[in-house]
Parts: C-alpha cells; sequence; structure tokens
C-alpha cells in the first residue's frame, strides 16, 4: 500500500487520502461559453505523464496538491494549495446573466 | 486402520513425530499418521498415492511437487474445500475426500469425458453454445460439474484477525539466502522480519541430498542457530507472504492472521520451483518431481516408491536416484535428456550400483494401470531432434517416475514489485533483470544455485538492504563472483508431444499440447492471448509448472526468439487467501447520540442511518404502523420530539462568512439578516442537487448552517476545498459531533418550550417562522431555530452534546402534562412528506437539477458565482425531461405504491416513484414521483406500476399536501 507524503501530517498510508481530481483552472463562469463550461465540468486532462491533483487527508480534512507521474504512480512532490492559490479569487457580476 | 507400510525408519523424517499417532479418514477410510505429517504425507505411507481427480477431464491425480506448490493434491476437509493436502498438517479426526468424481475416487463416471476430449478442443467456450438454448440447456450442467471441492452451507464462522508489523528488512525465504541474508541485515543493526512457509528453516537443505561433511540439513541447522542468537531477527515459520505491494508493504498469512507488514527494504530469496516434464500421461498418480520424492523420504520418512524410473537433465537427478537406492526403491532406469552428461561424483555412483543410465533419451509415455489409479511402466526412446524421439523405444516397469529436469525462480514477489524478468539462453531459465527501488533478491529466485554462491548473494543482499533501510555496516561483502550454478540445470525443450495425446503443459487446466498449439494456430500468437484464450495458468496453481512450458511452446510454433518472449505478469495472492483473512474481526463502528440510552428505555426500535442508531419509531415492532400513525398525529395535533443530533452542523465564521455561503449554495445570503434562517440547497459543478438544510445567520460574521446526515462530511471536505483555492477571511467548523440536537413540534411545542426558556421572548410576532436565537432551554446554552420541515409550529434546539440528554429529560418532564409523545425518523418522513419537502437522495438521484425537482424558487438569480449556477442556468434553457410531481392516488384504500415503482406511459417508462405513503393527516394516499414533462400539470393522470404489475392511477396534485398556505408552521 502505498505511502502518500502530506505536507501537513507526514508519510501516511494512501488509504488516508480522497483523491480530489486535477487542479484545473476555472474558465470565467460567466463569461465563457457553454461549451467551455461543459468541457471544464466533465473532461479531464488524463494526461500520461505529470499531473497536479487535489488530495485530502481525511482523518484532519487537509487538502494540498500533489505532482504525479500518472504513468509511473511515483508522487514527485506534494505541497500545500497555498503555493497554487495565494490571492483571494473575486468573482465579478455578470454583465447580462444567462448562457450562451 | 490403514498402516504405514511405505514408512521409513527414523533416519528420515524430520517434520515427524513418530511418538505420537493420530487417527482420520480419507473417503471414509481410516488412516493413521504421525503428528507433522501432512495428509498427502500420511496418506502415502498407506500405500494411498490418488488424492483427487482432474478438473476437466477427471483423470486420477496425486503428488507432484509435496510442497503446496501444485494443485493436484487438492482435497476437501470437512466444509473446507480446496485443502493443500501436500501442506496441511493431520489433525485428529481430519475427514478428508477427494473432489471432482462422481461415484468413487476410484470410478468416476464422469472421466468418461475423456472420451469426448476431442469435441472440447482449446478455446471451446467461444465456440460452442451459439445456438440459442443451447447454453440454457448446458450452463446447469456445466455448473454442476465444474468447480472445485464444495462449499458447506452450515460452515462455522472462524476467528481470524490481522496485526500490524513494521520492519527494516523484511526477508521473504527461509532458505540458506534468506538466513545469510537476515544474518547480515541483523548484524548491520536493522530490526529484520525473516518470513519462512515451512514450519522449520532450511529450505531446500531439509531435503536435498547433499555430500558434504554432516549434510547440508546440518548446515540448515547451524544457519537456524545463527538466526535464533539474533534478538533483532523476528523469525515466522509457517508464514506465508501472499503479495508485495507499493512501498514495500506485504501481506503475510500465519495461520488464521493477516499480517500488514511495512518494511523500508525487502530481501524476497523465495527460492523456485522444479518444473516437470511434459510427455503422454505425464500428470498420472506416481509422477513426481524429484525434489518431491526427497521431500517425502527426508521430511516425512515415507518411500516413494517400490521401482522408479527418473528422467534426468541435471546432477540434480543423480542425487534423487541415490536417495531412492538408499531408501530401497529399485531404481530401472535413468533417462538422462542431455546427450553427453557430464561425469559428476553422483553419476558415476549411480552407475556403480548397476542402474542403466540411457544418456539422449527421453521418456515419451507412462503407461497406466487399471483406471490410470497408478502407473506401471514408462517408455523412453533415444531423442531424435527437439521434442521428437524415435519410434523404437523400451518400456521399464515402474510405479514411481521422478522428473528432474529443470527450476524455474519462484519469482512472483518480485513480478508484484515491478521487476523485470528476462531469458537466460545459457540457462534455460526467466531471471529477474531490473529490482524496483528498495527490492533485493538473493539465492535461486535470482537465478543462483550454487551452494556457496547463494550464500555469499544472500549475505550480500542483507547487508545492501539493511544499508538501504538506513543502517551502515563496517565492511561491504563481496560480490558473487564466478559460476552462479544456473547453467546445466535446466533443459531447455523438456517437452515431447504424443501423437495420442494426454501430453499435459497445464495439469489445474487439463490443457494438452495439442491445444495451445491450435490456439497459435488459430491467431493467439502473443502468451497475454493464448492464456486467455486457452486459460493456461489460469488454474490453482497459476501457472508455476505451465508458463515457462506454454511459453518454449509458443516460441516454437511461431519461429519468435525466446528471449524476446515473457511469462505474463503475476499478480497477489501467491496463495489463495481466505475470506476470513481479508475480513479479520470485522469492526462496526457506531456512532450514538448523547440521547441513545433514552431512546432504548423508551422502548425504540433503532435504524441505522449510516453509522448513526437512530430510533425508527417507539413500541414494539409488529406495531410498527400503528406506532408511526400515533407519533404523526401526535406532532400534528399535539407535541411530539425527536432527536436530530446527528443532522450536520457547520459553524462558517469570518469577515467573507455570508460571501463562502453564497458561494456554496443556490439563494442568496449576502443580506439575509441576523436572527433569520434561510433553506440552502446545494449543488454540485454540473447543477445536480447533493445537500440541503438551513443556514442561520446567528451574526454578521456567523452563520451556523445546517446539512444532511450523511452528507455533512463531503460537505464539510467540499468547502474547505473550495476555499483552498479562493483564500476568503473565513473558517469552517464541522461541529455536527459537538452538538446534540431536538425537534420540538406540534401546536402544543411553544407553551412546552415556555416552561424550560425564559430568556426568549417566543411569542409569534418576536420569533417568526425562519427565526433563529441564542438563549437558555432548562439552564443550557442552546441554539433555537424555527424551521418547517415536518410541518407544524416547532423549534430545533442545539445545545452541546454533553447536555443533550439532559435536555431531552427536561423537554420530556416539561412535556408530560400535555402527554409530549418521542416520535422517530418514520414518522418524521410522513410529516414531510405531507408537506411535500424533498429527502436528498431519496427523491433525488445522481442527475436531479433544482428545476426538475421544482426548486427554481431556491435559485438566486443575481450572484456571479455559486456552486452549479452556470450548469444550472444551462439546464434551465433546455427543455426538462422529468418533472417531480406531488400525486395523490385516485383510490384512496387502494394499495400503496412503493420507491422506484415504475411511472409508465403505455409501454415506456417515464420515471419512478420516489416517496408514498398513506397519510395518517390526510387519509389518502401521497406521495412523490417523477414524470414526463407532459404529465405534470395539476390535475392530470398519470400510471403507477405496482408490485405484482398491477397498475394504480395516480393524479397530480399541488404541493405542500398538508396545510397548503403554511399556517400552521407559522403560528
Amino acid at each position: 500500500m502505498k505511502i502518500l507524503n502530506c505536507p501537513l501530517n507526514g508519510p501516511r498510508n494512501i488509504s488516508e487520502f480522497a483523491w480530489g481530481g486535477e487542479v484545473k483552472a476555472m474558465p470565467d463562469p460567466v463569461r465563457c461559453s457553454d461549451r467551455a463550461w461543459a468541457d471544464y465540468v466533465f473532461l479531464e486532462a488524463n494526461t500520461a505523464g505529470v499531473v497536479r491533483e487535489w488530495w485530502c487527508h481525511l482523518a484532519t480534512s487537509y487538502w494540498f496538491i500533489a505532482e504525479r507521474n500518472t504513468v509511473t504512480d511515483d508522487v514527485i512532490r506534494t505541497y500545500p494549495a497555498s503555493e497554487l492559490f495565494a490571492e483571494r479569487i473575486q468573482f465579478t457580476a455578470p454583465d447580462k446573466p444567462g448562457p450562451r | 486402520m490403514i498402516a504405514g507400510i511405505n514408512r521409513l525408519g527414523t533416519a528420515y523424517g524430520r517434520l515427524i513425530d513418530r511418538e505420537t499417532s493420530i487417527a482420520f479418514t480419507f473417503e471414509e477410510r481410516e488412516y493413521s499418521a504421525f503428528a507433522g505429517d501432512c495428509i498427502a504425507a500420511a496418506l502415502a505411507a498407506a500405500d494411498q498415492w490418488v488424492l483427487s481427480r482432474s478438473f476437466k477431464f477427471r483423470r486420477p491425480r496425486g503428488i507432484l511437487t509435496m510442497a503446496g506448490q501444485d494443485s493436484n493434491t487438492l482435497v476437501q476437509v470437512g466444509s473446507e474445500p480446496n485443502v493443500l493436502a501436500d501442506r496441511r498438517p493431520v489433525t485428529p479426526a481430519l475427514a478428508v475426500s477427494a473432489q471432482n468424481y462422481d461415484i468413487s475416487l476410484a470410478v468416476d463416471a464422469g472421466s468418461a469425458i475423456g472420451l469426448f476430449s476431442r469435441f472440447l478442443p482449446v478455446g471451446f467456450y467461444y465456440k460452442a453454445f451459439y445456438k440459442y438454448g443451447s447454453w440454457k440447456f448446458w450452463e446447469p450442467v456445466i455448473r454442476n460439474r465444474a468447480g472445485l471441492g464444495r462449499i458447506g452451507r452450515d460452515a462455522p464462522h472462524g476467528y481470524f484477525d490481522k496485526q500490524y508489523l513494521f520492519a527494516d528488512v523484511a526477508i521473504v525465504g527461509g532458505g540458506p539466502a534468506g538466513l545469510s541474508a537476515a544474518i547480515a541485515a541483523a548484524d548491520s543493526g536493522a530490526e529484520v522480519v525473516l518470513i519462512e512457509e515451512w514450519p522449520i528453516l532450511g529450505g531446500s537443505l531439509t531435503y536435498s541430498r547433499f555430500e558434504r561433511d554432516g549434510g547440508r540439513s546440518v548446515m540448515g541447522e547451524e544457519l537456524a542457530a545463527e538466526v535464533a542468537q539474533r534478538a533483532n531477527i523476528r523469525v515466522m515459520t509457517d508464514a506465508t507472504c501472499s503479495g508485495l505491494f507499493a512501498d514495500n508493504w506485504l501481506s503475510v498469512i500465519k495461520g488464521r492472521r493477516l499480517y500488514k507488514l511495512r518494511a523500508k527494504a525487502v530481501v524476497v530469496a523465495s527460492g523456485s520451483h522444479e518444473q516437470p516434464a511434459v510427455f503422454r500421461n505425464n500428470d498420472l498418480p506416481g509422477i513426481m518431481n524429484g525434489t518431491a520424492a526427497q521431500r517425502l523420504i527426508r521430511l516425512y520418512g515415507v518411500r516413494p516408491g517400490r521401482k522408479a524410473v527418473v528422467l534426468a537433465a541435471n546432477d540434480d537427478a543423480y542425487g534423487v536416484a541415490l536417495d531412492l537406492l538408499e531408501v530401497g526403491t529399485a531404481v530401472e532406469a535413468v533417462a538422462d535428456l542431455r546427450e553427453n552428461p557430464e561425469e559428476t561424483a553422483r553419476l558415476r555412483a549411480v552407475r556403480g550400483r548397476g542402474v542403466r543410465i540411457l544418456a539422449g533419451h527421453a521418456v515419451v509415455e507412462a503407461i497406466p494401470g487399471a483406471g490410470k489409479l497408478a502407473i506401471i511402466g514408462a517408455t523412453v526412446a533415444r531423442i531424435l531432434a527437439e521434442g521428437e524421439t524415435e519410434k523404437a523405444a523400451a518400456t521399464f516397469e515402474c510405479d514411481l517416475l521422478c522428473m528432474s529436469t529443470g527450476y524455474g525462480p519462484a519469482g512472483a514477489l518480485l513480478h508484484h514489485a515491478g521487476a523485470s524478468f528476462g531469458y537466460d539462453q545459457a540457462a534455460n531459465m526467466f531471471q529477474p533483470t531490473a529490482l524496483p527501488p528498495h527490492v533485493f533478491a538473493a539465492g535461486s529466485v535470482n537465478g543462483t544455485y550454487r551452494l556457496d554462491a547463494v550464500m555469499i548473494e544472500g549475505h550480500r543482499a542483507g547487508w545492501a538492504a539493511a544499508l538501504d533501510a538506513g543502517f551502515a555496516s563496517e565492511s561491504e561483502p563481496p560480490p558473487v563472483t564466478g559460476d552462479r550454478g544456473a547453467r546445466g540445470l535446466t533443459h531447455g525443450f523438456p517437452i515431447f508431444p504424443h501423437a495420442r495425446g494426454s501430453d499435459f503443459v497445464d495439469f489445474d487446466e487439463d490443457l494438452q499440447v495439442k491445444d495451445l498449439v491450435a490456439g497459435v494456430a488459430e491467431g493467439y500468437d502473443d502468451i497475454e492471448l493464448l492464456k486467455r484464450y486457452s486459460t493456461v495458468g489460469m488454474g490453482p496453481s497459476q501457472g508455476r509448472h505451465s508458463a515457462v512450458a506454454a511459453v518454449r511452446l509458443l516460441a516454437r510454433e511461431t519461429g519468435f526468439d525466446l528471449a524476446g518472449l515473457s511469462v505474463t505478469t503475476q499478480r497477489p495472492p501467491t496463495v489463495p487467501e481466505k475470506f476470513g483473512h481479508l475480513a479479520g474481526r470485522i469492526f462496526e463502528p457506531e456512532r450514538h447520540t448523547a440521547m441513545h440510552h433514552r431512546h432504548l428505555e423508551l422502548g425504540a426500535q433503532m435504524m441505522l442511518a449510516g453509522l448513526w442508531h437512530r430510533p425508527a419509531f417507539y413500541g414494539a415492532k409488529a406495531d410498527r404502523e400503528l406506532a408511526i400513525r400515533e407519533e404523526v398525529l401526535a406532532v400534528r395535533n399535539n407535541v411530539g420530539l425527536i432527536d436530530v443530533s446527528t443532522l450536520g452542523g457547520l459553524d462558517i465564521r469570518g469577515p467573507d462568512a455570508a460571501e463562502f455561503v453564497n458561494r456554496l449554495y443556490t439563494s442568496a445570503y449576502a443580506k439575509q439578516p441576523v436572527g433569520r434562517s434561510r433553506y440552502v440547497l446545494m449543488c454540485d459543478q454540473t447543477g445536480a442537487i447533493i445537500d440541503d438544510g438551513v443556514a442561520c445567520r446567528l451574526h454578521e460574521e456567523h452563520f451556523y448552517v445546517t446539512a444532511t446526515t450523511s452528507g455533512v462530511d463531503g460537505v464539510y471536505r467540499m468547502m474547505l476545498q473550495s476555499n483552498a483555492q479562493w483564500r476568503l477571511d473565513v473558517d469552517v467548523a464541522n461541529v455536527t459531533a459537538a452538538y446534540a440536537g431536538v425537534n420540538l413540534a406540534g401546536p402544543g411545542s411553544r407553551d412546552v418550550l415556555a416552561k424550560l426558556c425564559h430568556d426568549v421572548d417566543l411569542s409569534a410576532a418576536a420569533f417568526p417562522y425562519m427565526g433563529t436565537r441564542l438563549g437558555t432551554v432548562a439552564g443550557i446554552p442552546a441554539r433555537l431555530l424555527r424551521v418547517g420541515f415536518v410541518g407544524e409550529l416547532g423549534y430545533e434546539i442545539h445545545v452541546p452534546a454533553s447536555q443533550g440528554e439532559a435536555l431531552w429529560d427536561a423537554l420530556m418532564e416539561a412535556g408530560a402534562e400535555a402527554g409530549i409523545r418521542p416520535f422517530g425518523v418514520e414518522a418524521q418522513r410522513v410529516l414531510r412528506l405531507e408537506k411535500g419537502h424533498i429527502i436528498i437522495g431519496q427523491d433525488t438521484d445522481g442527475l436531479t437539477h433544482p428545476h426538475e425537482a421544482g426548486m427554481a424558487r431556491a435559485i438566486a438569480q443575481n450572484k456571479p458565482y455559486f456552486m452549479g449556477g452556470r450548469s444550472i442556468a444551462i439546464q434551465a434553457a433546455r427543455p426538462l425531461t422529468r418533472q417531480l410531481v406531488g400525486f395523490a392516488l385516485a383510490d384512496p384504500e387502494g394499495p400503496v405504491p412503493q420507491e422506484c415503482h415504475l411511472t409508465i406511459r403505455g409501454s415506456d417508462i417515464v420515471g419512478r416513484v420516489t416517496s408514498a405513503v398513506r397519510s395518517p393527516s390526510l387519509g389518502k394516499t401521497i406521495g412523490l414521483a417523477y414524470v414526463a414533462p407532459d404529465q405534470a400539470k395539476l390535475g392530470s393522470r398519470f400510471d403507477i406500476r405496482i408490485a405484482g404489475g398491477a397498475i394504480v392511477q395516480a393524479e397530480v396534485v399541488p404541493l405542500p399536501f398538508y396545510d397548503p398556505d403554511n399556517k400552521r408552521q407559522e403560528m
């Protein structure tokens, strides 16, 4: 059973974690096309190679990022989400509401 | 009682204790064993060599490896099927029977299927049964005959458990390589765990023939003694490593315990498997590996036969021949596949005993006796070319045929770890070529067979593993140099196909040479394809004795170079694991609310909501319907009390609390006044409803948000993931277990609460519906919420969990005069249904979006972003495909539909019923159902198909069913 190195809790059995999907940039939910939104919601890049993904240590509810090679299943490194997300994200009001 | 006529003198049998006899039965005949005997050994001692019959052709089978590596000895022990007779110790009153026969082991009607073998070619499963109906006929016939052993429905549940273990260095295999590795690793200072399958350490040293002074078994004992001297070596005998998983996590089975062992470094010293040869009738009782005969002799003190023929391709065969002669077995001939075998000391000794040695000869056929229950001879012929012999042959009388034609690594654990294997042309064996980090190999599994080299290699592997685990020692031990002893052990093609067949490549699957040849001819010319098409290697022995032979045949048939081929990847487990091992002791966590004991004292029938125990209703099981009905009416007409502690509670605090709630739920919260609650509906990014509850604004910067019992943990995690990206100034705490809660509901609830709560103005004007207050109830600090789930005047009271029972007691006492009635989950479900409220996961499924569920009013229009918002807008612009409606049955006395009964139109399914009940408050049957959008108009009728196929007609009615103006809950 794999060991994953949690940035907060140290090395723990993989069974203590839940995968949270790829780190994906959200398109502007107000202004993007329906197509772009659907791609964001339903599609994963599913890269064969190094990916960035969300992991959660369940016992402590701590979310962090892992860089993992999906071909070899090697985890290259794990780090706090604040490394990627340091700024407050603000959503701006729509000019005209509704889908495109 | 059948005595052991084949038992040898006390110089032999190091596993048995002749002082202790044990009686057992096989096929209902009584036999006697010594303590330490395995079933097969005790039966062999009594001259019983047939143990079972084969899977497909029901051919008699017996000992092949005498080491639990093959499946020819699978027997039924009581209610336990598929026991390895050559490993299971005999215990008193053991009742053993054979498997796969119809009339008796000796006379099996089913073996007649062998006559039809020509109609059961390779892959016939895929080719037959195409004609409609033929599978319907044959399936029960095949199911009846297929399968190994019998599962006893009354088999007792055994006790199994698990244990965690940690080691710096784990060593699998207690033979000379493993023992040397353990000593070296321990001397470097590492904590070592040594895992050995057999009850004693020593591996091949315990049964092979060696000529050194004192014998190799003495050397085995010396090594074992050195291991015992080192306190930092934990020895586990009778323990099998069934899998090597990521980061060196090993599963080890010992008895009824599964050990979960984590090691920093692992040394695999698991040895090798002797390989059988392929010739006609090579599967019959009396034909065994040379090492099997040696195990019978040295471990169990049993003479393997009276007259033997030895099939040789290495010097070990001559050791076997000498061992047989020593115990009084006549060796009629040695057929040596090698044209010019080396004149070793052993070979000369065998010749010196007058044994005929036929160099360049092969066994082409074993001659069966009556019923194929034994062999009576072997036919030997001169080899002309690979796999071919001359026609002219000589037959030798024998009841034993020992094969010593080669070995292959027992490399399953290295496969698990991701090692790569390649074919060594000089040695005619597959060997590991590259090992993953933190995994080391030593001994014959690594292609090292010469004993001196084995010990050097083991020593170095132990040192290297300890170093890898962080334990350095003074000096680096030398690597193996020179001959590792692998060459000249294994023949490159010990396969002699016979025109009349029965030349078995895979004993488990009864696969003959022609089956594999036909598979290749049909185009399955890759070992991965050939394996699945022919099923070679898919039986209980998992290809231990067939994989390499199959690859050899594949190479020959295709002309591909063997060096470029490989055996299929071996996967865990290496040995069968019982379900009990995987289950261990079942730990079922239970979650109890603070009021748990009160419910039991009041006679509640408890139910599970996830891990939580909640009262379903109060009263005897037999009175279920009546109790629920009375509880509902008590709430409607009087006052009731329900424990809602399990519902999720989240404290969201900080300057961005409102903004946070705004982004996660569909409605608008930025301007929600302090002291008010609002319904919250949560959707995922696809727009599907996933949770609901109520958000209470206790402060400008503090929302107390409730969630469903089963959803709260997921909601909490998702909130944290969201804010890990948004970086809002907010803190989220999952306080579900920190608060106990009740809903005091019914027209009499205000009066009851007023007796206990004096610091909150409970009048309707001061504390309206959907208000929220902080106060004190019975002296306990409380959050008070007026919410509308059950549709009556009522108060949810949330207090610190430690005070939950005290709160319950106070309310029950305060309400006693009014006749307060506790009510459970079942009554609550009826009450909420009468108000048309949905239950997430019952009235919604994984795709339900708010517009389908009639919840468009919960969607705020002007928020820049909320989770699922964009998807909901996209869905809103499309026509609905279904709609959730409230219905009442046209016939109020008719049967009540159940959840998932279908709503149909003609022959089409348009939806399903999600909730339905005969309403105590309304006196008619009501429910919620998905229907086609054009059936959703009020007053329209639709059909529901209930159990048994009957159709009931329903009418769409407005929601809520009860108190449509909501006057009662807003009192």
